[in-house]
């Protein structure tokens, strides 16, 4: 499997906030790669540095073996990445559809009905709902249409940034799901999550980011039996 | 009674214009550009020397004052603006003030105090309709600001960079992860603002033909409260505010006294802003979390 991103020795600084202290890490083709962490580790840091929404102080990111240091956040979409950020920060005065269409903002207006009927089809809500404005629909439709969006680019690595947050259990199973059939129909992804659990039953492998380091790398199988992670993140 | 109606839109319509470039740069910036009243007056100076002493055919003036203040706009966010963009608002709003009275002050020495005649550049016979007479800069006026409230609406609502325009006044960040060039789209809405000031500019000194370099502050500052009485942000809102306050400032002037007119526009700003703050069509948006 060829590795489709890979991150060498990233330092990041918010002024003297040392924030990330030269974490090393990859996906691979095909991978579920998920980075777990308690508040403040360095989860969304992270994120936000690849997608070119921060800048580094040193280190290196390749997407598909080429550089992005220095490539802003706008022209990285184009390259293949898609981040469904913290929050989800849909367009909330945009309807449905709009905010699908931003989502493809790089490719072709011939090819956005395609990618719109494969979106609604994997979210048939979203269908529904397509002309109300995005901000009338409920945390977990929201959740759904960021992602919906992201996809719109046609990524080939998906990152995802706390889906799972603020909804309710059975909305976040239906949301790992999805993730999990977006995994099967050929996207890479990336996944930040707090909800250790979870992340790591659907993940190939994970790492555990602590105050900015990568302190525990392994199989998902491996992390959910290792002591300290059951400790530390899976309550016992 | 029908004639002051008429002028009222008429004089509201330029506002409206104006009130336009206020509120769209407001949506996307976030910042109050208050440089934009004298990038009218910089328009009306275009007009006058391309017209006056160049003796080119008036739509070609028009135009040319229309390229001019697009470029001066676009120059203007590059030099004063974008280096701010992750400054304070306030940092922002003393270099508006300050982009203010550098392009007065450049005006100033450019063309010097004494005002100049504005040429007719609309030079067609006035209408009767019902025994009043209406002059055709009135027409053309509000037909342009109709014009332009059409093509303004059906862009931010129909074509690709309308939308992402709308997606970057919301959240910048987000649009950015959409591939939507932030920079880019604050430079077109800087451009489009600055186009439609340069029609205001032309329209205004049509209808009062003494040009200054103060000619545009005035009105800056009213279509500013126009922008701010429909609700700052929102496109129809800048429309209705700025005519709404044209045909109150005319029949104050005509019924009340000239003098108070000001004060009285302003007195109903205040009484809309206290009953509804967020102005006519300002939006309270209800959003599920």
């Amino acid at each position: 499997m060829s590795s489709i991103l890979s991150v060498t020795d990233l330092n990041v600084h918010y002024g003297s906030i040392h924030a990330l202290k030269g974490i090393t890490f990859e996906v691979k083709e095909g991978e579920i790669v998920t980075l777990i962490g308690a508040n403040g580790a360095g989860k969304s840091t992270t994120l936000n540095t690849i997608s070119g929404l921060l800048k580094p102080t040193s280190g290196k990111v390749e997407l598909l073996g080429e550089s992005l240091m220095g490539c802003p956040a706008h022209k990285i979409v184009e390259k293949g990445m898609a981040l469904c950020p913290e929050g989800r920060r849909v367009f909330s005065q945009l309807s449905v559809r709009e905010n699908l269409e931003m989502g493809a903002y790089t490719r072709p207006s011939s090819e956005i009905e395609d990618s719109l009927s494969m979106v609604y089809e994997q979210f048939p809500r979203l269908k529904e709902r397509s002309k109300q404005t995005a901000g009338t629909l409920s945390g977990g439709e929201q959740q759904m249409l960021a992602m919906g969006r992201a996809l719109m680019s046609k990524p080939s690595l998906m990152m995802l940034d706390e889906p799972s947050m603020g909804l309710a259990p059975i909305l976040v199973e239906q949301i790992f799901d999805i993730i999990k059939s977006l995994n099967k129909a050929g996207t890479t992804i990336l996944l930040v999550e707090q909800n250790a659990q979870m992340a790591l039953s659907i993940a190939n492998r994970a790492y555990v980011l602590e105050t900015g380091k990568i302190v525990i790398s392994g199989t998902g199988e491996e992390l959910l039996c290792d002591e300290a992670v059951r400790k530390a993140y899976l309550g016992g | 009674m029908l004639s002051y109606l008429i002028n009222g839109i008429s004089l509201g319509s330029v506002y409206a214009i104006i009130a336009l470039g206020y509120t769209m740069v407001y949506g996307i910036a976030k910042m109050l550009n208050f440089a934009h009243g004298d990038v009218i007056m910089i328009g009306g100076y275009m007009a006058f020397c391309s017209s006056s002493y160049l003796g080119w055919p008036p739509i070609i003036c028009v135009l040319f004052s229309i390229v001019v203040c697009t470029v001066l706009g676009i120059i203007i966010e590059k030099l004063a603006y974008k280096p701010l963009r992750a400054a304070s608002s306030l940092a922002v709003l003393i270099t508006a003030i300050g982009v203010s009275y550098f392009l007065q002050n450049a005006a100033l020495l450019i063309w010097s105090s004494n005002p100049k005649a504005f040429p007719n550049l609309i030079n067609l016979p006035s209408l009767q309709i019902g025994g009043t007479q209406i002059s055709a800069v009135a027409l053309i006026t509000i037909a342009a600001c109709i014009v332009i409230m059409i093509v303004l609406t059906l862009f931010t609502n129909k074509t690709k960079m309308g939308k992402a325009m709308r997606a970057v006044s919301e959240d910048k960040g987000a649009a950015q992860l959409m591939g939507i060039n932030v920079n880019g789209t604050i430079s077109l809405t800087f451009a489009i603002g600055s186009g439609l000031a340069a029609i205001a500019g032309v329209l205004l000194c049509t209808a009062y033909p003494t040009l200054m370099p103060t000619t545009g502050a005035m009105p800056g500052i009213k279509a500013f409260t126009a922008a701010v009485f429909g609700g700052i942000g929102s496109i129809p809102g800048a429309m209705i505010g700025g005519i709404l306050l044209g045909i109150i400032e005319i029949f104050a002037k005509a019924y009340i006294s000239t003098q108070l007119s000001d004060a009285i526009v302003f007195a109903v700003l205040i009484i809309v802003l206290i009953v509804k703050p967020t102005g006519l069509l300002g939006k309270k948006i209800a959003e599920k979390v």
